[in-house]
């Protein structure tokens, strides 16, 4: 395999909170290939969208990079300076972010944001950023973009905001794009048509694609792989149609069972009992899932078993499923 | 099976343009009459009934007047035409505001989308609960508490939780919470609003478990308002497809879920993100949909989005016919059903 655009490395986060240290995420490495799209997966808190935000520079105050490392080439983005982000940001990687109508400026025309990252990035003119602008807004489908060009976000329905955020975001043409829930609040009919954008534009860019949902269902249609995460920890990495065909942590076993689409009736359904866990606790247990977990043994109080760098599905876990196929005989402990 | 709500020809049309002190405003208060203004036609004469004990999904994109439907048909608004019949009663002709402290109030009750807003901040669950009671069925004191008791024990909310306040709840906790008020007066019809559109999936399930068993036990009727198909199609018996202020199809859950007939459920259908299959079935809804601004009453709404669309749909509105349990609103619906 090349150099990956992007490779995250035991990255460690936490907040620093009134109510005491909340370790947000813990010991998170992955890595995305040049013009790979990869899903990162997970309930609400259990780090997906904290991740993206350290890798951008932009977590909350109180949060703070403890340990790890992000290289973007031979950049550490976690320990560049706030000039090199700057230059990084918008032109290498560029974020969508969840919610495009908060995300736009309210008071600034579409246009105008779209050929601020022209001016900054494409060390254009102010004219030839305007004409740049309607022609990303083409790009994107909007139609009529001369005119839409100088509509507000309040005019605009949600769906055509995310195209306008996505606009932005490939404007410089960047190598990675990190998308945090692009579609969550649309209809399933707008998800899918944006979703079809991003991984043609993608294509065509021959970008890298963070994409990073709680649904399981659309990670596995629009991601090679994918990143199962569960209270800050990594559980399990593997190809899309692996992980579906053979999932290996109780975990992402319990999340494909939960999903509406996999079950012929309600009761067929299963339920994850438990929640997360509080992170605030000092005394969280080396696997944060062992609490909820029906397969636990003794050996689960042991630090999490360390997978083998180079072997395709990784699992955080001493007593995974068993594996359906010889293929993943590469899954590793210790 | 019998009957308890039945619609007819129920529509909504509001004014359109015009925010506070414009032209448009001015002009609607002083013109003649309601006429001459530009209209938006949010509900336009929808007919469909829901018998006991049953559950009916109500699918759409936003913008298609699902929540618009919903809230004429709970009476938190009034209605520009038709007739809304619950039992004998007809409700369509009280004004909203006369209907809040209507005996009837009662029969109909709300679940609201994210149940974190629908809540009071300022009251715990306890008074959350007891509202509509103490509104609707004058209860106070023991009487009072015991039914709350009951209500929460049926939602599986742990009655020391009833003295939180909605932050301090979870989200599976507030869902609850939520379905738990709206139980408490014994409604006949319970309308619930996307109820897990803010939830994860583990959540999700428990809470549309919870509610299978409410109907089981309870014997309510539901309508259930989603855009997620997936979900619809394990709770409900039946579902309503609508687009742009008309309902286009009606059926059985699973079967419109299987083989859908509208071209625009089948555009809708496609566009699930299912486990199992990737996303090359590129079948996609292209465009925004038409004004909903004094429409065309001669033009098929989805016309211009259908990858079908022919002559005859610009020239009439296809009504809904029925083919078997089914209803369809396409002119070529019988090119579309399974040869059998």
């Amino acid at each position: 395999m090349t150099a990956p655009a992007l490779s995250v490395e035991a990255l460690c986060v936490e907040f620093r909170t009134r109510s005491g240290i909340v370790h947000a995420l813990d010991n998170v490495s992955f890595t995305v290939g040049k013009g790979e799209t990869i899903a990162i997966v997970g309930e609400s808190g259990s780090g997906k969208s904290v991740t993206a935000y350290a890798v951008m520079g932009i977590l909350d105050p109180a949060g703070r990079v403890t340990a790890g490392r992000a290289m973007l080439g031979d950049l550490d983005l976690l320990a560049a300076t706030p000039g090199q982000l700057a230059e990084v940001r918008g032109r290498n990687i560029a974020m969508i972010f969840q919610n495009p109508r908060t995300a736009l400026n309210p008071i600034r025309r579409v246009g105008r944001q779209i050929a601020d990252v022209l001016i900054r990035h494409g060390k254009l003119t102010r004219k030839a950023a305007a004409a740049a602008a309607v022609e990303m807004l083409r790009a994107v489908g909007i139609t009529d973009p001369a005119r839409r060009a100088k509509s507000y976000p309040f005019e605009m329905s949600g769906g055509m905001c995310q195209r306008v955020m996505i606009a932005i975001a490939l404007a410089a043409k960047p190598s990675l794009l990190i998308a945090d829930e692009p579609t969550t609040g649309l209809d399933v009919t707008t998800q899918a048509v944006i979703m079809d954008l991003i991984g043609d534009l993608a294509q065509k860019l021959g970008m890298a694609t963070i994409f990073i949902t709680h649904d399981l269902a659309l990670a596995g249609q629009r991601a090679s792989r994918i990143v199962v995460m569960h209270a800050g920890h990594v559980i399990e990495t593997a190809s899309t149609k692996e992980l579906f065909a053979n999932p290996r942590h109780p975990y992402t076993a319990e999340l494909i069972a939960a999903t509406p689409d996999s079950a012929t009736s309600l009761e067929a359904l299963a339920a994850i009992p438990g929640a997360l866990p509080d992170l605030r606790r000092a005394d969280l247990p080396p696997c944060r899932y062992s609490e909820r977990c029906t397969r636990k043994t003794e050996r689960c109080t042991q630090p999490l078993p360390r997978a083998a760098p180079n072997a395709s599905h990784l699992v955080a876990c001493w007593n995974p499923l068993p594996a359906r196929s010889i293929e993943t005989a590469n899954v590793s402990a210790a | 099976m019998t009957g308890l709500l039945e619609v007819t020809e129920l529509s909504k049309l509001f004014p359109a343009g015009g925010g506070p002190g414009s032209w448009a405003r001015f002009k609607r208060r002083y013109s003649s009459g309601p006429n001459n203004l530009p209209m938006v036609h949010a509900v336009d004469e929808v007919s469909f009934a829901i018998g006991k004990a049953e559950a009916i999904g109500l699918v759409g994109e936003s913008g298609c007047g699902k929540s618009t439907l919903v809230r004429a048909l709970t009476r938190l608004i009034d209605v520009s035409g038709g007739s809304i019949k619950l039992g004998d009663r007809e409700l369509s002709l009280k004004a909203a505001r006369v209907f809040a402290r209507d005996r009837d109030r009662a029969r109909i009750q709300m679940v609201f989308q994210d149940a974190g807003e629908g809540i009071n901040p300022r009251f715990n669950a306890f008074d959350a609960i007891a509202d509509p009671l103490r509104r609707l069925r004058k209860l106070r004191g023991k009487p009072l508490r015991e039914r709350i008791e009951t209500a929460a024990r049926r939602c599986g909310l742990p009655l020391e939780l009833l003295s939180r306040y909605p932050h301090q709840l979870s989200g599976g906790q507030r869902a609850r919470v939520g379905i738990a008020r709206a139980i408490a007066v014994e409604p006949e019809l319970l309308v619930l609003d996307e109820p897990t559109a803010a939830l994860d999936v583990s959540v999700q399930v428990v809470i549309l478990q919870l509610l299978q068993r409410l109907k089981r036990d309870l014997g309510i009727s539901y309508l259930f308002v989603s855009h997620d198909l997936s979900v619809v199609r394990l709770i409900c018996d039946r579902v309503l497809v609508m687009y742009l202020g008309k309902i286009v199809e009606t059926g059985p859950a699973a079967e419109v879920f299987a083989h859908p007939l509208h071209p625009y459920t089948q555009t809708l259908v496609a566009a699930v993100p299912r486990l199992h299959r990737d996303a090359s079935e590129r079948l996609r809804l292209i465009g925004e949909p038409m004004s909903p601004i004094d429409p065309d009453p001669n033009v098929c709404r989805f016309y211009g989005r259908c990858p079908r669309g022919m002559e005859t749909c610009q020239a009439a509105m296809p009504a809904l016919r029925r083919f078997g349990e089914r209803h369809v609103a396409c002119h070529f619906a019988e090119d579309l059903l399974p040869r059998s």
